[in-house]
């Protein structure tokens, strides 16, 4: 029996009150808040955190990344690479992108499921609009990874009963490649061309997974047509799991993931779960939890990230990181880019935060070093990964003059449990809360951008269990 | 093996220093021939009579040619050299040791910077390609992580270590604003100080060194030759240079209080000038006060004022130009700008002015002391190069 075998879902830190667009635009907003990623995160580092989240507790080492998102930082250099050297998995790891679309997500998915081996899907957007759009305000940005496997590799929490697809040629939204918003066509015409096809799909998926509507114990719908969506909701009813547009808003690509993350993290075993997915046609799946879910450890809940969500961004920071509010940089050279070479050669630390680590002493040093900083040892080192573990603030310091898209930048010096030292930047965190003794966690973040290459890196951010 | 110092056997006779300061009609040709011909008429010696030269400069250019073409030097041998924010008192060591081995009669170490003309903050620099992962924060930030773990470690709260950092600026503007060759030459009440906009830290701007044009230089012959040029020769007791493991950002228990280069450096250069008590036995220093943190804990590493005192004494005025031991008697960092490649030189500059007794008599330190220290740093803690000379006014 092939099914999904784990998962972890990513909600970034931030939310902006839809409140405060209104107030700054007199236009716009609405009610309730939207997830936002930081000024140091895209699409693939909260795909990594999404994907750490899933393996945090899993027994298992993926053999193929399937990563999808609509909104990705490169185009040409595949994207999913990176998060596959992010989590420090083996070279024979087979790691691909899908794209373009949210539609995307299907793909990933589906090729996940149906692939050997243990597949991760990794579903990960960042959603924009023009300022006062519907877009900007009902968007939100997350990530969401499911690990697919056999029985044999680890238990089966979920299979699929029965699925099925319809295809729609229709102009619904589009976007120019470029363009940092989308284009939407007359509402009322893609929710009839959506009702149609989800239709379509929903009676022919449950037909192949031999189950009525009324054997269903949840429901999840997920699209970017808002008025489809909840048309489509209403048949739910009370099954219907929540679509977090009030405390995230709508995450695109990985919506689908996100509401599927949510709906398993409170299903209990045999439970009957039909996903429905909106977009360009309509797919609908049937799952069927088992008595693995039971015992499965969850890893970082969605709702625990909700909760944990910090509102207190402002609008204009919000338009800052996104590029939409070019602000003054401060009287500083901008960061020199990355050179390929270099970061090639250190691959395992830049992004996969493998230090050494003395075979005699003991002594880790991070970055990673020939020679022992404790006894001089030459060349016998074994290499060590920090990424998971926790730290503890030594000094720190608020550089008000650095260069930073978000300014100020707050620099700490930390000690790893279990030995180990490294000053790293610091992320997520109010600078007035930073103190010697805090605890601190390690993210996957994009430091800046400089001259088309995005400089992938790690940070510290506040430790959040 | 063994390092054995080369005490009492080279001399300065003559120097010369630029004001210091925002230079925008100069070129660093123009500082480079106005302190290496003050230098000249200092020592009464013509250009012609420099067997070798010795260039310190980080970015202001490169090779023996930055000095041999805006000076017209024939032929001669120019050494450029780097050692981050210690250069100019790297090149005066190298200068020194040429001369105390023989290969030349008489040098000059000079050292430049002109920092005003890259229209930034602060100071830059170019790093070799790199992966990336390099910690971006400014200077201001490094040194600031002294302050929360020297006020931890010691027990000073938030208001009390602002007071020292506040009157250890004050202390280095009120010695600059008697000095014609500084950057800043007046006085800055504690209150402007301590109200300051924040760099980083708890570092204001004026906890920060500024940022400014300079040069100064050294003309240095063999003891024996000195009294051919002047009656008062200052020599050359003990030459120091620590470069550390950089170990401070990977090794726990490394506790951002103290420079280990400097106390390895400054142990070495008092085992070469044979200083059992620096505290007692020196009569003035010029140390690297980068921002008021490194100040304070310098105290301590250079053994002027024992672990944990360092805030004590410098509240109560024992590194003030009429305490126990003057430091930063020209003004320091602080009142002069730091223009890489000049300052270690600048330093050795006000000993020769003070242990000669040719101090302006407002800042004329009145001592029957006869050493003089001069201190200087590059790099961040944990991670960093340092210098320690002493010079004297007498042999022995």
């Amino acid at each position: 029996m092939r099914g999904i075998i784990g998962y972890g879902a990513y909600v970034p830190y931030y939310r902006l009150d839809r409140s405060k667009i209104a107030a700054a635009m007199s236009a716009g907003g609405g009610r309730g808040q939207r997830s936002v990623a930081s000024f140091d995160e895209d699409t693939t580092t909260m795909g990594v955190e999404a994907a750490r989240n899933a393996l945090r507790n899993a027994q298992v080492t993926p053999t193929s990344i399937l990563f999808a998102t609509a909104n990705p930082a490169y185009l040409d250099k595949t994207n999913a690479t990176a998060i596959q050297a992010a989590l420090d998995l083996p070279q024979e790891t087979w790691a691909v992108d899908t794209g373009g679309s949210a539609r995307s997500a299907e793909a990933a998915m589906r090729g996940a499921r149906s692939s050997e081996g243990i597949a991760m899907a990794i579903l990960s957007d960042l959603r924009t609009g023009r300022p006062t759009s519907a877009d900007e305000s009902n968007g939100g940005d997350a990530a969401v990874a499911f690990l697919f496997g056999d029985e044999d590799d680890s238990p089966v929490i979920a299979r699929s009963l029965g699925s099925a697809s319809a295809t729609g040629e229709f102009l619904d939204r589009y976007r120019q490649p470029g363009d940092s918003f989308s284009r939407i066509w007359e509402e009322r015409f893609g929710e009839q061309a959506y009702l149609a096809l989800a239709n379509d799909a929903i009676e022919r998926a449950l037909k192949a997974a031999n189950v009525g509507l009324e054997d269903l114990d949840k429901v999840v719908i997920a699209g970017l047509h808002t008025r489809a969506v909840n048309s489509l909701s209403r048949v739910a009813g009370e099954k219907l799991i929540d679509g977090l547009e009030s405390v995230v808003g709508n995450t695109g690509t990985a919506h689908l993931g996100l509401l599927l993350a949510s709906a398993l993290d409170n299903a209990g075993a045999n439970e009957k779960i039909m996903v429905v997915h909106l977009a360009d046609g309509a797919t609908a799946q049937i799952l069927e939890t088992t008595e693995a879910i039971k015992s499965y450890a969850r890893f970082k809940t969605v709702e625990s990230q909700i909760a944990r969500g910090n509102n207190s961004l402002d609008y204009n920071l919000y338009l800052t990181w996104r590029g939409f509010l070019d602000r003054e940089p401060p009287r500083r050279p901008d960061p020199d880019r990355p050179g390929a070479p270099p970061a090639f050669r250190s691959q395992d630390w830049k992004y996969a935060f493998v230090g050494s680590r003395d075979r005699s002493s003991g002594a880790i040093h991070l970055p990673p070093m020939r020679v022992s900083m404790s006894g001089g040892a030459v060349d016998d080192m074994e290499r060590i990964r920090m990424a998971d573990v926790p730290a503890t603030v030594a000094t720190f310091t608020i550089d008000r003059l650095a260069y930073s898209l978000s300014p100020p930048v707050v620099a700490v010096v930390i000690d790893y449990d279990g030995g180990g030292r490294f000053q790293a930047e610091m992320t997520d965190v109010d600078p007035a809360a930073v103190e010697i003794g805090g605890r601190v966690e390690m993210t996957f973040r994009r430091l800046f951008t400089a001259d088309g290459i995005h400089n992938y890196f790690w940070k510290a951010r506040p430790l959040s269990s | 093996m063994a390092s054995h110092g080369i005490k009492d056997q080279v001399a300065i006779i003559g120097m010369g220093c630029t004001n210091f300061g925002e230079h925008w009609d100069k070129s660093v040709d123009d500082m480079l021939i106005d302190a290496a011909h003050e230098a000249y008429e200092s020592a009464g010696v013509v250009q012609d009579d420099i067997d070798a030269f010795w260039l310190g400069t980080m970015a202001s250019g490169v090779s023996g040619l930055t000095l041999s073409k805006p000076l017209q030097i024939d032929y001669k041998p120019v050494s450029r050299l780097e050692n981050m924010c210690a250069t100019g008192s790297e090149a005066f060591r190298n200068a020194c040791y040429a001369v105390a081995s023989g290969a030349y009669d008489t040098v000059m170490a000079i050292g430049v910077e002109k920092l005003k003309d890259s229209g930034y903050s602060g100071l830059t620099g170019s790093a070799p390609p790199s992966d990336g992962t390099s910690s971006t924060i400014t200077a201001p930030a490094t040194f600031s992580l002294l302050a929360p773990a020297y006020a931890k470690k010691h027990g000073l709260d938030e208001d009390t270590m602002k007071e020292v950092l506040t009157r250890i600026a004050w202390k280095n503007h009120k010695n600059g604003a008697l000095n014609p060759r500084a950057q800043f030459r007046k006085e800055v009440a504690k209150e402007t100080i301590s109200g300051s906009p924040l760099i980083a830290g708890p570092l204001g701007i004026f906890d920060c060194s500024g940022v400014s044009d300079g040069s100064a230089a050294a003309i240095i012959v063999r003891v024996e030759d000195a009294h051919k040029y002047t009656d008062k020769p200052l020599y050359v007791k003990a030459l120091s240079f620590a470069s550390g493991p950089a170990t401070g950002a990977l090794d726990s228990t490394y506790d951002y209080t103290t420079f280990r280069e400097v106390r390895a450096s400054a142990e070495e250069a008092y085992k070469q000038a044979g200083i059992v008590d620096p505290r007692s036995e020196i009569a003035m220093a010029e140390v690297h006060d980068c921002f008021t943190p490194t100040e304070l804990v310098l105290m301590e590493d250079l053994g002027f004022a024992s672990e944990g005192t360092g805030w004590k004494e410098a509240l109560n005025g024992t590194f003030d130009l009429d305490g126990d031991l003057p430091v930063n008697p020209d003004g320091g960092l602080k009142s002069f700008g730091h223009p890489i490649g000049a300052s270690g030189l600048r330093m050795l500059f006000e000993c020769w002015l003070q242990l000669r007794g040719e101090a302006p008599p407002e800042r004329q330190i009145d001592s029957d002391k006869t050493l003089g220290l001069t201190h200087n740093l590059g790099g961040q803690p944990g991670a960093c190069v340092s210098f320690v000379s002493v010079v004297g006014s007498q042999l022995g």
